[in-house]
């Protein structure tokens, strides 16, 4: 009844193209965007803000990024970790020498950066296919955290090998570093995560989009219908690893503040990634959400709970995080092999047939 | 290239095939279950490190002699085989790989936490018996061989035989051949696609508990044992996934290269590429053969 397209007519072709072209949509998302910007901040503290919503964000942008070359385009990657550190140390590195560039800019060059490098390790994807690819993809994870272990250039030849991320400002707030305000960082990651997401809504079913769907469901009938594998492979590997890298140099510059290639980048990460868009759902922004989201909250709570609640010591209660967690996928993966946006979209049809059953 | 200059090179050739075997070890469990079901099976090096963990467990706390502790961890692996069926694979019929995949993946963190919790995270020595040291009748000619490698060697040799005994000769073996080829087929022929399963995947145990013994006797059994599994990745996609003798040579591609490449190329560009390198040889043997080696062609059609 309420949730329906029925009586909304659409007068011109614009109307009828739009990105969301049912009117409660609409509605949804803007209020989904003004809880984001005016409530959120002056409702939760700096723990909620910085300890929660921060990683949320930050790895929602890198599953969009991921759900792109995975989801939308079929390329198994198991690179993400890599990709991500190639952004953090591109807007490390840009911190350090260009301070006068202005932060948002970095990140959209570090993310650039990072394109170039993913459509780099993504052209042996034209030759290899499936587990292989997957399999490759990870010669790009372990040759990249070598890469910014072994080479000083890349952290600035600091003792310990690590990269601090030196306060940045924008219109003089500061948004990097340990003197940022959490409210700050939060306002910058959600407008990262909110334009490009809608970016990402766009892209996926506009012509390069559907270019994606089409060599995920059959390169080879793709092709014969005029789809360039060539373009469509490696501009899905350049767009998600922007995607990916300026996750990366967020998560590196606001989030953590300091960062340690094989702690914070190694192959955990990447399979963190790929978790969270199986669980949410592949081939739907909606579903980057849900995952992060879920794989975010899940471990924070059972470690309350466990360690809180029960009064578990840490090292049992990580085995018990860790066996959960892995009950909990497999589980999720049996009862619902495409996500929780699906389950988001059944929800819908019901929704418009409510309150008959057919 | 002088004499002493030749020798070393041939330990060094030699060690690394011993390396590719004991990696060999562990890509065959992988092998076995992607033939047998199509599945990726990402679990299979937490696998080797659960079975060590028992084995070590049941002859540390049950104090269980050596013959009597391998054949408990056989019945322990049987019986995670099955269990693994029952609750996992069969509700995950005719999922898409990516998909069982993920769920291995899954498995694998709870094998993980329920080996640590079962029998403690602490790093276990594995003492079966098995001759350390080097080779003698080699060492006084120059060349220095671990004997703990050449009898991982030998059992992979003997075990690669039974294998293929076992997959061409025996009325199972037959029945894995067909469910790999085709499942609808085999089902409609009468075979058990539940049965074959189990089966398959209680040989991928018994597999990882070889391997688990081998390295865990190398270098004593801790959560680092569970990550050979990355660097059986390589071997596979070297020797192709749905191939047994292609685990083994891939193993020793890519074990005489990494220490080829370890020796003589580490010192230029700062040591520690064994992390990388196999998969960049794997890479590049795969650009001109994208199936692996042995792997079956890839007939693709519309």
């Amino acid at each position: 009844m309420i949730y329906r397209e029925t009586g909304q007519f659409k007068a011109n072709y614009q109307d009828d193209q739009a990105l969301f072209p049912i009117d409660q949509d609409r509605y949804v998302i803007f209020g989904i965007l003004f809880i984001t910007f005016a409530v959120v901040p002056y409702l939760l503290n700096q723990y909620w803000l910085n300890a929660i919503l921060l990683p949320f964000l930050i790895y929602s942008l890198a599953a969009l990024g991921l759900n792109i070359l995975t989801g939308y385009c079929g390329q198994l990657s198991l690179g993400t970790g890599a990709f991500m550190a190639v952004g953090a140390f591109s807007v490390y590195k840009l911190m350090v020498a260009f301070p006068e560039l202005g932060f948002i800019p970095m990140v959209l060059l570090s993310g650039l950066i990072t394109a170039a490098v993913g459509t780099l390790f993504g052209l042996p994807s034209l030759r290899i296919k499936g587990f292989y690819l997957a399999v490759a993809t990870l010669a790009a994870q372990f040759f990249l955290i070598w890469l910014f272990n072994k080479v000083g250039w890349f952290f600035n030849y600091s003792a310990s090998g690590m990269i601090n991320a030196p306060p940045m400002t924008i219109f003089g707030v500061i948004v990097t570093g340990p003197e940022a305000n959490g409210v700050a960082k939060y306002y910058l990651v959600a407008a990262f995560v909110a334009v490009f997401a809608l970016a990402a809504k766009n892209i996926a079913r506009g012509r390069i989009g559907r270019n994606w769907m089409a060599i995920r469901d059959m390169d080879i009938a793709a092709e014969l219908i005029g789809v360039r594998p060539l373009i469509a492979k490696l501009s899905a590997f350049a767009v998600s690893s922007f995607y990916i890298g300026m996750a990366g140099a967020l998560y590196f510059a606001v989030w953590l503040g300091s960062a340690e290639p094989t702690e914070a980048f190694d192959i955990n990460q990447s399979f963190l990634v790929l978790f969270m868009i199986i669980i949410g759902g592949l081939g739907s922004v909606l579903g980057s959400f849900l995952g992060a989201a879920f794989l975010v909250i899940l471990p924070i709570m059972l470690k309350n709970i466990l360690v809180d609640g029960f009064g578990t010591d840490s090292a049992l209660s990580a085995h018990i995080e860790i066996i959960t967690v892995g009950v909990l996928i497999i589980g999720f993966l049996i009862v619902e092999p495409h996500g929780l946006a699906r389950l988001w979209r059944i929800a819908k049809e019901k929704m418009r047939l409510w309150p008959f059953p057919y | 290239m002088n004499m002493l200059d030749f020798l070393f090179f041939v330990e060094v050739t030699l060690s690394g095939l011993m390396a590719g075997v004991m990696y060999s070890l562990v890509a065959l469990g992988f092998v076995l279950i992607f033939k047998a079901s199509g599945i990726f099976n990402f679990a299979q090096g937490v696998m080797a490190l659960f079975a060590a963990l028992t084995l070590v467990g049941l002859m540390e706390k049950f104090g269980f002699p050596i013959w009597l502790a391998i054949i408990g961890t056989i019945a322990v692996m049987i019986a995670l085989a099955w269990l693994i069926e029952r609750v996992m694979l069969r509700q995950l019929v005719n999922q898409e790989p990516i998909i069982l995949f993920m769920a291995t993946i899954g498995l694998a963190y709870v094998l993980e936490g329920m080996g640590d919790i079962l029998w403690g995270s602490d790093v276990k020595l594995l003492d079966l018996g098995i001759p350390q040291g080097a080779w003698e009748w080699l060492y006084i000619r120059g060349i220095y061989i671990e004997k703990l490698e050449m009898f991982a060697a030998g059992t992979a040799a003997i075990m690669v035989a039974f294998l293929a005994v076992f997959f061409q000769k025996t009325r199972i073996g037959r029945a894995l051949r067909a469910v790999a080829d085709d499942h609808q087929a085999a089902l409609s022929v009468g075979i058990s696609l539940h049965t074959i399963w189990v089966i398959v995947w209680s040989v991928a145990g018994i597999v990882a508990l070889v391997a688990g013994i081998m390295w865990g006797s190398k270098s004593g059994v801790q959560f680092s044992l569970s990550l050979i599994a990355l660097k059986a990745l390589p071997v596979l996609i070297l020797g192709g996934f749905t191939s047994v003798p292609g685990a083994i040579i891939g193993g020793m591609i890519i074990g005489v290269g990494e220490k080829l490449a370890e020796v003589y190329l580490g010192p230029f560009v700062g040591g520690a590429i064994e992390n990388w390198f196999a998969y960049m040889l794997a890479l590049a043997f795969l650009l001109f053969r994208p199936q692996g080696l042995f792997g079956e062609k890839i007939i693709e059609r519309v």
